[in-house]
């Protein structure tokens, strides 16, 4: 997002969306405001109703009640070919019997653009995803990633306010992906345009977005940044998708100012309690697990569980543990390469913060979406 | 898979008679053309246009030929059309009633010719279409129609519907999406359905015999009766020179169609 | 893949109703049954009511020894030219999948030219083969045969037939021998299978289903004949396309002629209705190949 600078871009909202087909609902009451110019990402699992919203603003799926606007203005029962939207796919779309060229000129032609103007603007667009040289190839003789490029130049070259993607880099290795996730952020910044991006990598939602919003089961978890995800979950759910995450569950007793949970005969306790009835975890980072072995007084935190070191995992940068907890459960820790190192089968003590520990709503669904 | 040198001999052998059992009646029409004789004996004796002449200058043949290319050439357009779009329908049907309707359409394919020639002649009696040129069009097309209907469902079948929907992402409507998108790439199909089409009508012989009157004859109609009436080598010369124009046909198509692919490279 | 979403599928940009597509076939429906449905219920009509109703016409054709003759010989010359395709068209379906694609091509044209050419002129072309002063007798003679008789006899019905008949077996046997993994029977040979036994116990079976689509297309397609028995036929190979033809157009008898008409008709779709079950086996087992 360029803040200050007048934007570009639409303003999308989107108002109790629902998509039943049949007794299943798609989305549930989907409500989504996007700031003009703004990276916003629709991240989650399989069938979790990110692709489905990408759809409804799109206008290839009809929704079956709420309100979507788009730059202020509702789009509910228009075509999709009078959005004026950029749509990048998955599988590229390119057309095969066309070439580069009358793909990129393909929109500009419908929108009967003068031939002169036409060829300036294709070129614009191909020189910005660096294709300028392939004007006058097919689409089967590029590579994936050439041709994810210019279904990009395709999607851009007649300035739609709106720019959607929907995994445009899922079929595609990682190295190249990690390469155009960086061509795609500067292309939102010279462009100024509203991104809407679709993926279920949250690396890939943190690398690019300027929002995240967390889909589940065909609702919203939570909207924020990256940082506010990772730091502040609102959900369980939000919590174990995005970063690695260790979950603590036991017999909960609350008082006014504290929660303790009692896991297999250790007791760990946590500065706060939870509103309402629901039973409570507590969630951890990684980075606020110190490790250290039995009866070494790791210096920080009050909180103290035993466990066996299942697996090492060694990263360049550091460690990360795998520590199998007394009651079964596993927790992860990273360790920093000059602390000490651990081999399979230790028994080691895991200490943390209670204040570092979030306390969460128990929600047994977020295990079963995740696996 | 290797083979010992006498089984290859062998299987060279057999597939080299297999070969000429196929293409021999094809071609022992070309020198019957030129039989100086009234005979079809063979070997044929001695050198004369005048079967070719025969053919150009008798009535009976030039005009059962010009209404061959006419009922041919209007059963092509309509089969097509009618494929076309039902290759469309069933492609985007769910595929059980699809595969029904797909079943009923090609029934024409395998039903025994003299029953259906029956079949329509006793409907055409009835309609007073025995003899007409609708009546042969409508025959010929149903017989046509389930080629076309192969032809372009294979088309369809590896066109990427996705395309549509990117097609309209980028401001295509239906009918503009249809002719810029759609049209072009099952375009190879539909052009095969609608030479299919015009051979099979052009070749159509058994239910033709039913429906002909004297007063409209189709070319296989006329070829029949010569044939069973007397030894004519004009046969002989239409055969050939239906040979030499398909050749310059087909051949002229894979030559457009390569140097398009050549260019595509 | 990765993950798309299963409920997500785009509705192809135009939300239509499923009436739209049946709508589109509705055209070609209405000509089929018109064209086809409504001559053909005609057809059972009339074998079933002239010159009165009643069973009488299916009576006199499994009554009369003749009839019952021609049915048998058409079956006979049908399995005849089905299995004269089969054993031609097994060894010209192998060289295909072997050679290069220069002389594929070659292969390919000789099985697609008999289609350049009217069927009726090539009928002709066997007449003139065929005859008693023919190619093929005066070949004959030559090597110190002499007089075998090949015009209006069932052995030059079945050579005609098989001829016009034998791309239907070529090209679906080769669409099968082209998908068989060769390395299979190096694999055999490797387990000490002699060629010829790496042959009958790998490559056979797997060529089987294109065997047998083959067979089944050739022999229905042979029940119908019409036009090649007729020309190069005679009085003691007639099949019953003509006997139907002679029934309605000399004889006038529509339902005598329709109830044969009928026989043939249903001995094809029962043919069909057999096959069907098994053909699908078959695919399926191809297709875990």
């Amino acid at each position: 997002m360029n803040p200050g600078q007048e934007s570009r871009g639409a303003a999308i909202d989107l108002e109790s969306i629902t998509k039943a087909y049949g007794d299943f609902k798609a989305l549930d009451g989907v409500s989504l405001r996007i700031e003009p110019g703004e990276f916003m990402t629709l991240l989650g699992p399989s069938g979790s109703g990110k692709t489905t919203t990408l759809n409804v603003v799109a206008g290839f799926t009809d929704v079956t009640s709420g309100k979507l606007l788009v730059g202020g203005k509702s789009v509910v029962g228009v075509p999709a070919h009078k959005r004026n939207i950029g749509v990048v796919f998955q599988h590229y779309a390119l057309f095969p019997h066309m070439t580069v060229g009358r793909n990129v000129a393909y929109p500009l032609t419908l929108r009967g653009i003068d031939r002169a103007t036409r060829q300036s603007r294709v070129a614009r667009a191909l020189d910005m995803v660096k294709m300028g040289d392939f004007a006058h190839r097919y689409p089967s003789e590029l590579s994936g990633g050439q041709q994810q490029r210019v279904a990009l130049a395709r999607a851009i070259v007649f300035d739609p306010p709106l720019l959607l993607m929907d995994e445009p880099l899922g079929a595609l290795d990682k190295k190249l992906r990690e390469w155009l996730q960086l061509e795609i952020k500067r292309i939102h910044r010279e462009l100024g345009t509203t991104f809407v991006y679709v993926t279920h990598d949250q690396e890939e939602a943190l690398v690019l977005s300027d929002r995240i919003a967390v889909f589940n089961r065909g609702r919203i978890e939570q909207i924020g940044t990256g940082r506010q995800l990772y730091d502040e979950p609102a959900t369980l759910f939000v919590g174990r998708f995005i970063g690695d995450s260790t979950v603590l569950r036991g017999e909960a007793r609350s008082d006014a100012t504290s929660t303790a949970l009692r896991i297999a005969g250790e007791t760990v306790t946590a500065p706060r309690r939870l509103a309402g009835e629901a039973s409570p975890v507590m969630l951890l980072r990684p980075e606020k697990l110190a490790i250290g072995r039995p009866g070494q007084g790791v210096a920080s935190g009050t909180n103290r569980l035993s466990g066996m070191i299942a697996e090492a995992i060694y990263l360049g940068s550091g460690s990360k543990y795998e520590v199998r907890l007394a009651d079964g459960s596993t927790a992860i820790v990273r360790s920093p390469l000059t602390g000490e190192s651990f081999g399979l089968g230790e028994q080691v003590e895991l200490c943390f913060d209670g204040a570092d520990a979030k306390l969460l709503a128990d929600d047994s669904t977020a295990d079963t979406t995740l696996t | 898979m290797e083979m010992k040198p006498l089984t290859r001999v062998l299987l060279g052998l057999v597939c080299l008679l297999v070969a000429i059992w196929l293409v021999a009646p094809t071609l022992v029409v070309v020198p019957m053309s030129f039989n100086a004789n009234k005979s079809l004996a063979f070997p044929p004796q001695g050198f004369s246009w005048q079967w070719y002449q025969n053919f150009a200058t008798s009535p009976d043949w030039s005009t059962s030929f010009l209404n061959s290319l006419k009922v041919a050439s209007i059963v092509a357009v309509l089969a097509t059309v009618l494929g076309t779009l039902a290759a469309f329908g069933l492609d985007r049907m769910k595929a059980r009633p699809a595969n029904l309707l797909r079943m009923l359409m090609l029934t024409p394919m395998v039903v025994p010719g003299v029953v259906l020639a029956i079949g329509i002649y006793a409907v055409y009696l009835d309609t007073k279409l025995v003899g007409t040129l609708l009546g042969f069009v409508l025959a010929h097309t149903i017989l046509a129609l389930p080629f076309v209907l192969i032809a372009v469902s294979a088309n369809l079948e590896v066109f990427d519907r996705r395309l549509e929907t990117a097609a309209a992402s980028l401001g295509a409507g239906a009918l503009t999406t249809f002719r810029t998108v759609t049209l072009p790439l099952i375009l190879p199909g539909i052009l095969s359905g609608l030479l299919f089409a015009f051979a099979t009508s052009f070749d159509e012989i058994v239910v033709s015999l039913f429906i002909t009157n004297p007063y409209l004859k189709t070319l296989p109609v006329q070829i029949f009766a010569s044939i069973t009436r007397d030894a004519d080598p004009t046969v002989a010369a239409v055969g050939t020179i239906l040979l030499f124009a398909t050749t310059i046909l087909i051949g002229g198509g894979m030559l457009l169609l390569g140097r398009e692919r050549k260019g595509r490279l | 893949m990765s993950a798309s979403e299963p409920t997500s599928q785009p509705a192809g940009g135009r939300p239509a109703g499923a009436w739209k597509p049946f709508a589109l076939t509705l055209p070609a429906l209405v000509l089929l049954a018109a064209v086809i449905g409504y001559p053909l219920l005609t057809i059972v009509l009339r074998s079933l009511s002239e010159p009165e109703w009643g069973v009488q016409n299916y009576a006199w054709f499994f009554g009369a020894p003749v009839n019952l003759t021609v049915l048998q010989r058409t079956f006979t010359i049908s399995a005849w030219v089905t299995l004269v395709c089969i054993v031609s068209a097994y060894p010209y379906a192998y060289l295909m999948t072997a050679v290069g694609p220069r002389v594929r091509l070659v292969l390919v044209l000789c099985v697609l030219i008999p289609f350049w050419v009217s069927g009726v002129v090539r009928t002709l072309s066997w007449v003139i083969l065929l005859q008693d002063s023919g190619v093929i007798n005066s070949l004959l003679r030559s090597v110190g045969f002499s007089g075998v008789r090949l015009i209006r006899t069932q052995t030059g019905v079945v050579i005609g037939m098989a001829q016009v008949l034998l791309p239907f077996m070529i090209l679906p046997l080769y669409s099968v021998m082209k998908g068989i993994d060769l390395r299979l029977m190096r694999a055999a040979e490797s387990l000490g299978a002699r060629p010829s036994r790496a042959f009958f116990t790998v490559y056979l079976p797997l060529s089987l289903p294109g065997v047998y689509a083959g067979a089944i297309i050739v022999f229905i397609l042979a029940l119908g004949f019409y036009i090649t028995p007729a020309l190069l036929g005679g009085p003691r190979s007639t099949m019953l396309s003509t006997l139907v033809q002679s029934q309605v157009l000399s004889l006038l008898q529509w339902g005598r002629g329709g109830a044969m008409g009928v026989v043939l008709l249903a001995a094809t779709f029962l043919l069909l209705a057999l096959a069907a079950p098994v053909m699908r086996s078959r695919h399926r087992e191809a297709g875990r190949r």
